[in-house]
């Protein structure tokens, strides 16, 4: 358990949930994340914004070890989980990610979907964990869905049970992959509540996001990516209002006239 | 297939893709509506009348009748009469049955394995990769009725004790199960490819192991997936248990033979082939029963 030995974040290492120093990942030739450096404290919510293509949804993919990196670490709760040799499933466990087309399993009811890990990964009962998911479901307002299959369900609902069957592991980040941009605008409203609740219990989270509005209202740090790099990061009154870097005006100018923020 | 959910809003879509399916309600066999029965009757009478007048007008009709269709051949031969030296073709035709579900699931567990083997990427798996491969290769090639002789009479010579002294019927179970694993495993290997990434990745990013994933997430939608192709090709082996006869044993074809060898009457070929029908007949609807209700679970917007 190293501590940030760098204090990169300038704040109490132990808080630090997230430290990534120079992540570089590329698909073939294609560079798509040119060296980032971004530390998350305990709690804190991040938005991570900019054009697609920027390198937010593989930043995130990193983050749950579903892409391997090319150079840089990523250090979770003072844990190199990038080093080999490491439980790739253990830190999967840990880190909750939700996807932009929700990716439920077809073939299983909703109790079925949100239970599976916690029977299969974490060797819970079936009765405890289907107690457990049944407390969530119920929180976001799903209990009625349960028996219900994935085709049965909303957009909205589908992403809201994909959000459920990752806290059914009780992770300690959420990363958010852009999980309201397959959704019809009237489904939207619903899945931000529940991100909402989530940030207002406290769940450190990034949240790779096109509503910026959105961003705006429920971020700490909101954070512009282009080309593969952090470009400009701060609280989201002072990015979105006096953007510093001209890449990041240009982006906020072009959202602006698309009538999105 | 099962692709990643599509957001469907639980709402009938009216004239779309269902109204399509409503027109086509009712036999598809025979189309749609009155006229259409009407006319699909009319003209399978004329078809068939057709036929049968061809047949009948042969100036060999009347002894082909007699050599194959001889009602009272075809009923000795089915019953069989083991003092005038032939075997009930009906008889028979239960060790067919009892080889093809013996076959039908070894072959099913045999093609998963290699499936699966080929699907795998890692190192340490490459010498079985490349065993699975010749193996897929080799009896996808090599005629069923070649590997069968190979099997049934190989096997004996080699004087291996429990190896080389089994039946007839075993070493041709062996010879189907060798031979149809090799075109399984690449049905099941379209099925697993028909899964599309995004699962995976769903059920690695909950902490699930790779075969935990397989075994619950992958494989359970790909077999959905590959259930009429399966059944297709198990149709195929439904009568290719005939070809097992060549080593001795008394399949129902076998029995034919014996019965017409002895008879000199060619009737007990066609019991064979009326028995065979049978028997594929029901499976074969039954995987047309499958495809229309996927086709239509596709048409409605996903599987449930």
């Amino acid at each position: 358990m190293s501590q940030d030995p760098a204090g990169l974040s300038g704040k109490p290492a132990e808080t630090d949930a997230v430290i990534i120093e120079g992540l570089r990942k590329s698909f073939g030739t294609n560079l798509v994340l040119d060296g980032i450096d971004l530390s998350v404290a305990s709690h804190e919510v991040i938005c991570l914004i900019g054009a697609s293509g920027s390198g937010k949804s593989t930043l995130l993919r990193c983050l749950n070890l579903l892409e391997p990196i090319d150079a840089g670490r990523i250090v979770l709760w003072g844990q190199d989980v990038t080093q080999p040799g490491i439980d790739q499933n253990r830190v999967r466990r840990s880190v909750g990610i939700v996807f932009q087309a929700f990716n439920l399993f077809p073939h299983m009811t909703v109790l079925r979907n949100v239970t599976l890990a916690p029977v299969k990964a974490l060797s819970a009962s079936r009765r405890e964990a289907e107690q457990e998911a049944r407390a969530l479901l119920d929180r976001f307002g799903l209990l009625d869905k349960q028996a219900d299959y994935p085709d049965r369900l909303s957009g909205g609902q589908q992403q809201r049970v994909a959000i459920v069957r990752a806290l059914a592991m009780r992770p300690r980040l959420m990363l958010l992959d852009e999980v309201t941009s397959a959704l019809d605008p009237e489904l939207v409203a619903e899945v931000l509540d529940v991100i909402r609740e989530l940030a207002a219990s406290g769940m450190t989270m990034l949240l790779a996001t096109h509503e910026m509005s959105f961003a705006r209202d429920i971020a700490n740090r909101v954070c512009f990516l282009a080309d593969g790099r952090i470009i400009e990061q701060g609280p989201p009154g002072e990015l979105f209002t006096s953007p510093r870097d001209e890449r990041t005006q240009r982006f906020l100018r072009r959202i602006t006239d698309a009538g999105r923020l | 297939m099962v692709g990643p959910p599509q957001p469907s809003f639980g709402e009938p879509s009216p004239g779309g893709p269902d109204s399509f399916g409503q027109a086509r309600r009712g036999s598809r066999l025979l189309g749609s509506g009155r006229g259409a029965v009407a006319v699909s009757t009319a003209s399978t009478i004329v078809v068939l009348a057709a036929l049968a007048a061809l047949f009948l007008l042969a100036p060999g009709s009347a002894a082909v009748r007699h050599t194959f269709f001889n009602p009272a051949d075809m009923w000795k031969s089915l019953i069989g009469d083991p003092r005038a030296g032939y075997y009930s073709v009906g008889e028979a035709l239960w060790l067919n049955i009892r080889m093809f579900l013996a076959a039908e699931v070894l072959i099913l567990i045999v093609a998963m394995v290699i499936a699966v083997i080929r699907q795998t990427d890692s190192p340490v798996m490459f010498p079985l990769r490349i065993v699975s491969t010749i193996y897929v290769d080799v009896f996808r090639g090599v005629p069923l009725i070649l590997v069968i002789f190979a099997i049934g009479f190989g096997l004996p010579a080699l004087n291996l004790g429990f190896v080389s002294t089994q039946s007839a019927a075993v070493y041709g179970v062996a010879a189907l199960v060798l031979s149809y694993s090799a075109y399984v495993s690449e049905v099941y290997r379209a099925g697993l490819n028909s899964v599309h990434q995004s699962q995976v990745a769903a059920a690695r990013s909950l902490g699930l192991s790779h075969t935990s994933a397989l075994r619950y997430v992958i494989l359970p939608q790909a077999v959905r997936n590959i259930i009429p192709p399966l059944l297709n090709d198990f149709i195929s082996l439904q009568k290719d248990t005939a070809l097992v006869g060549v080593l001795g044993a008394i399949e129902a074809n076998k029995a034919a033979e014996i019965f017409s060898d002895t008879v000199f009457n060619y009737s007990s070929y066609v019991v064979a082939a009326i028995l065979f029908l049978i028997l594929t007949i029901p499976l074969a609807r039954f995987t047309d029963h499958l495809i229309a209700r996927d086709r239509r679970r596709r048409l409605a917007g996903g599987a449930t």
